[in-house]
């Protein structure tokens, strides 16, 4: 029975003749699923050209292209992928790593061409039937690496509004590791650091434990770590890929931390400087702020004997006189200017260039001079009433603490200002209230909006949480005084700041006033020069833009062939800025002194 | 009349063999003849080749060569970044790419010790069943066309189709899926999948019954597979043999059952076995995993939560250091165990990693063995029946 039924049963798939054939009709006229990996899309404006999608391609399929109508620039490499379809997988692991989310592929999965190298195109730049798709898989909400920073333990605003420790404790090990971990390598930030720090370099030395390399990455550009990982203004956070879709690499953190981890008594022998040759050439710096400093660290490793002449009793300019110890404790500053010191450098303070030692001497004594003199003399906004002895300068409130001066503390203090300098007044003041009447009573008024101010963002949050107010957005147009005592502070609103062109030019609506009740005012908006040290002789072979300031070369030597000048007098307030100056005036020194010496 | 075409029945023909077992050949005696079987023979499983030696139409002696589809994978591994080994993986076994990125990503997750979300773990299970029901549609389509019968190769083929549906919206991908990441897998069910993969299983149901009909109950198939390439019992510890091949002589062996995995313990399952192993029995063990599979997709569609994390938190990908050390992560595979052997050297790049495909048994030392004495037209029909992926055998 079973074998007849064997030979009849197949016949059973006759039964289909009259069904539907099973075949799929048309397969290239199917639509591609909703999470199809098919060609890709990109927008372009979004990209900032990280590379990471490269990076991750195990087929090296992509290749960053420089494309039409995109500039480098902070934040943007400019360059955008290029796919090679001869070479791509559609593992889709660039979408899923993409760090701005600008990457995606649509369905689309069909592409006929007789030239196999339109095969390699610029997704986004070359327009593709497909661009508009809106279906194909997108970047998940899984990470491939962690968007988020990790957490800084800091002192809370009680533990800290009495005194002037140090607020940020810095990382853990632990710590240390998670955070370098989230970096993509991508290098982004070296090229915005004006230092052009090896960012991604010492961010991997932190990962591999190896902060020895990491220190040596750290003094290729920065001889000031230890003072960077604390203040700098980190332009590389701003622009860092990680922070598009998540927080930023707390890239000033992490070289804090490997400053903080390497003790200074192996600095020489970790960076191989115990014997450097000396070329029997002198160099003379005026000024011992970052500019100065870092002139003198490279111009020592080259050999060069340097002397810095330092107006103050102590090392460091305005990282000392002006930030506070609360940011800035003198152990760290000491640290770096301690090793700076080690190799060679002379430091003679209580010197006034000018006064106790003239320009032209120095060029007498010296082969070379460079000054980095900085921005001391506060500017003031010149309202009516600037000129009762209860209004301050900022930047000399700042010294006077550091020096040890008194320093007047009224009840009531208005601050006229929203940089960070204006920041380390206020909270400088707010401690100095704080311990004189137990209670803070202090106003920052700033003609910028709060979104356009230009202190740190955390500057701001931590000011307020001691007490500060902080109240954006006001002009300042008098000072009220009565029987000889200040009574305030009158503000009209500021509705712009710049104008189309960018330049300074508030505008205000008068209909909108406001008082601020103190009886005493502080102004910080902004710091000018002092080159009252250059001779007037000297100054006539000296070259000045209509503004006033040094014209220098991309060495930062001035039209005097002997004289370099750098750091904020140059190029505005900020201590990257300055050891970027001085690293390359000191490269422009040694080829002035090189070549005079043919 | 049979014995007009059979040489079988007088062995006296046969020549002697020598100490090694095999036989010499003179090949100016012109009694023999000498062929390749493949590398490109329609009914080859793959791109490999036997070398056979035959007597009449009766294959006296072989030697198995592969080699065609060599690509070097384990070898590009220790070149590559373990992100970048995850889309290479799928490629070791074309038909069957899941089980290789399960067992990379376990073996990952066992050294680097981390816990995969539960959801993540249901659907991997479910990738791994769909795997298997797509991969067994493929084999039964070249098993029945091995031995001449066209039409259920078409329907198979057809219905491997709607399962790589459910393949590309799930994963975005047909044939290479890409799915199981290091840390879970990259995405939930999309809307009425469940729905749309239960119409495919049932229907996948009703056209199994017309295969049974056309293949199974079929008086051919049955003359040209009952009775032939015999699996010995005791040849399975010898040759580590595993899956169908093994169970259908009788042993239970299952890895899914043996070294439970995945959310395999929650489900209710035992493995198909069959009383001794021949062609015929060899297909009806696959035939019933393969319905075993449609019961098990829908046991884990009722089970599995429909939300929940999908993956867990990892290292960075661009630089992920697996912590030092050795594994062995295994998976039932339509073909058997399937298994990484995965070893790391606590840098960012595996230092070793060892495929152990169940093809490379079965397909070399143990179709050698068993090819002696068969039917030069039986060929397809018996490699076939062994289930092999040479791309499995050539990491
Ligand atoms: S990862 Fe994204 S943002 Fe970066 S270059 Fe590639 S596409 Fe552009
Ligand atoms: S889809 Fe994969 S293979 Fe293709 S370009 Fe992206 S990362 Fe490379
Ligand atoms: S710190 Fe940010 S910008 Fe810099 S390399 Fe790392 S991810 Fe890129």
């Amino acid at each position: 029975m079973g074998k007849i039924n064997d030979i009849l049963s197949p016949f059973t798939a006759w039964k289909h003749v009259v069904n539907e054939p099973l075949s799929v009709k048309e397969p290239l006229k199917r639509e591609g699923a909703d999470r199809y990996r098919g060609f890709h899309k990109n927008e372009i404006d979004k990209c900032i050209g990280c590379g990471t999608c490269e990076e991750i391609c195990q087929n090296a399929a992509i290749d960053m292209v420089p494309v039409e109508g995109k500039e480098t620039k902070d934040g943007d490499s400019g360059l955008r992928p290029k796919i090679d379809y001869g070479r791509c997988c559609w593992c889709a692991l660039c979408v899923d790593i993409c760090t701005t989310g600008s990457l995606s592929m649509s369905n689309e999965f069909k592409w006929i061409d007789e030239n196999p190298d339109n095969f390699r195109f610029v997704p986004g730049a070359e327009n593709k039937p497909w661009d508009d798709k809106e279906k194909g898989w997108k970047k998940p909400d899984y990470h491939l690496y962690n968007p988020e920073r990790v957490e800084m333990h800091e002192l809370k605003p009680e533990e800290r509004d009495k005194s002037f420790i140090e607020i940020i404790h810095g990382y853990s090990k632990e710590q240390a590791l998670l955070e370098a971990d989230r970096c993509v390598a991508c290098g982004i930030c070296t090229a915005t650091c004006p230092a052009h720090m090896g960012i991604p370099e010492y961010i991997k030395a932190i990962r591999n434990d190896d902060l020895e390399e990491g220190l040596r990455i750290l003094y290729d550009t920065n001889p000031l770590p230890e003072i960077c990982g604390r203040i700098c203004t980190h332009k590389c956070e701003t622009v860092c890929s990680v922070g598009h879709l998540g927080d930023p690499i707390s890239i000033r953190w992490l070289k804090r931390y490997i400053a903080d981890q390497n003790p200074s008594d192996k600095y020489k022998e970790i960076l191989g400087t115990e014997n450097i040759e000396k070329n029997g050439k002198k160099v003379a710096i005026i000024g011992s702020g970052p500019a100065g400093l870092s002139a003198a660290h490279y111009l020592s490793l080259m050999g060069y004997s340097c002397t810095i002449f330092e107006k103050l009793p102590q090392a460091g300019g305005m990282m000392r006189y002006g930030i506070p110890e609360y940011r800035l404790p003198y152990e760290s500053l000491d640290k770096d200017i301690n090793y700076i010191q080690s190799l060679g450098t002379e430091f003679r303070y209580n010197t006034t260039v000018g006064k106790d030692i003239t320009i032209e001497q120095l060029h007498e004594k010296f082969d070379a001079v460079f000054a980095g003199t900085g921005l001391h003399l506060g500017r003031s906004t010149r309202i009516p009433g600037t000129d009762h002895a209860d209004v301050y300068q900022a930047v000399d409130l700042l010294r006077d603490i550091v020096l040890g001066n008194e320093v007047p503390v009224k009840e009531k203090i208005v601050v006229i200002g929203g940089g960070n300098v204006a920041m380390d007044i206020t909270r400088s003041l707010a401690r100095l209230q704080n311990q004189k009447y137990g209670k803070v009573q202090i106003i920052t008024t700033s003609l910028e909006s709060e979104d356009i101010m230009p202190a740190d963002r955390e500057e701001i949050v931590e000011g307020r949480e001691e007490m500060a107010q902080i109240i954006p957005g006001w002009g300042p147009v008098s000072i009220k005084i009565e029987d000889g005592k200040i009574k305030g502070l009158n503000v009209v609103k500021c509705l712009s700041v710049f104008d189309e062109e960018r330049r300074f030019n508030p505008k205000f609506d008068d209909n909108q006033t406001n008082f601020f009740e103190a009886d005493m005012i502080v102004e910080s908006i902004g710091q000018g020069m002092d080159l009252s040290y250059i001779s007037d002789k000297t100054k006539e072979n000296l070259k000045l833009d209509p503004r006033g300031r040094i014209i220098v070369d991309e060495y930062f030597r001035s039209s005097i062939d002997w004289l370099f000048v750098g750091g904020d007098i140059i190029q505005g307030p900020d201590v990257i800025h300055g050891i970027a100056n001085g690293h390359k005036a000191a490269i422009g020194i040694d080829n002035f002194i090189n070549n005079q010496n043919k | 009349m049979s014995k007009l075409f059979s040489i079988k029945e007088d062995r006296s023909l046969y020549p002697e063999k020598n100490v090694e077992g095999k036989i010499d050949v003179d090949l100016s005696s012109h009694k023999y003849l000498k062929m390749w079987h493949g590398p490109q023979h329609p009914g080859i499983t793959g791109n490999m080749s036997l070398e056979i030696t035959l007597l009449g139409d009766e294959v006296m002696d072989c030697e198995t060569h592969v080699g065609y589809l060599h690509r070097g994978f384990e070898k590009l591994m220790e070149r590559r970044k373990y992100i970048q080994c995850f889309p290479l993986v799928c490629r070791v076994a074309v038909p069957e790419p899941d089980f290789n990125e399960y067992c990379f990503a376990a073996a990952m997750e066992e050294l680097a010790g981390i816990e995969v979300p539960e959801t993540a773990q249901w659907l991997r299970t479910l990738v791994l069943e769909m795997g298997r029901l797509s991969s067994y549609l493929m084999w039964i389509g070249g098993q029945s066309g091995a031995f001449g019968q066209g039409i259920v190769g078409q329907w198979s083929n057809y219905m491997r189709d709607s399962i790589l549906d459910r393949f590309e919206e799930l994963t975005g991908g047909r044939i290479y899926h890409m799915y199981i990441i290091p840390g879970g897998v990259r995405g939930l069910l999309p809307d009425g999948f469940k729905d749309r993969m239960e119409e495919n299983l049932k229907f996948i149901e009703s056209m199994m019954k017309d295969i049974d009909r056309v293949m199974f109950n079929n008086a051919v198939f049955k003359k040209r597979s009952v009775g032939m390439g015999i699996i010995e019992k005791e040849w399975v510890t010898k040759f580590g043999i595993t899956g169908p091949n093994a169970r259908s002589t009788g042993i239970p062996m299952d890895v899914r059952k043996d070294y439970p995995y995945l959310m395999y313990p929650k489900l209710d399952f035992e493995p198909v076995t069959a009383q001794y192993s021949d062609i015929y029995n060899r297909a009806d063990v696959r035939r019933r995993d393969l319905l075993m599979s449609v019961d098990l997709i829908r046991q884990i569609m009722a089970k599995m939560p429909e939300k929940g994390e999908i993956r867990a938190e990892t290292p960075n990908v661009l630089h992920w250091k697996v912590p030092a050390g050795q594994t062995y992560k295994r998976a039932e595979c339509t073909r058997g165990e399937y298994g990484y052997f995965m070893v790391s050297d606590g840098s960012e790049y595996p230092r070793r990693i060892n495929v152990r495909g169940p093809s490379y048994t079965h397909a070399v030392a143990l179709l050698e063995k068993m090819i002696i004495n068969c039917n030069l037209s039986d060929i397809a029909g018996l490699m076939v029946s062994l289930h092999t992926y040479p791309p499995e055998i050539e990491r």
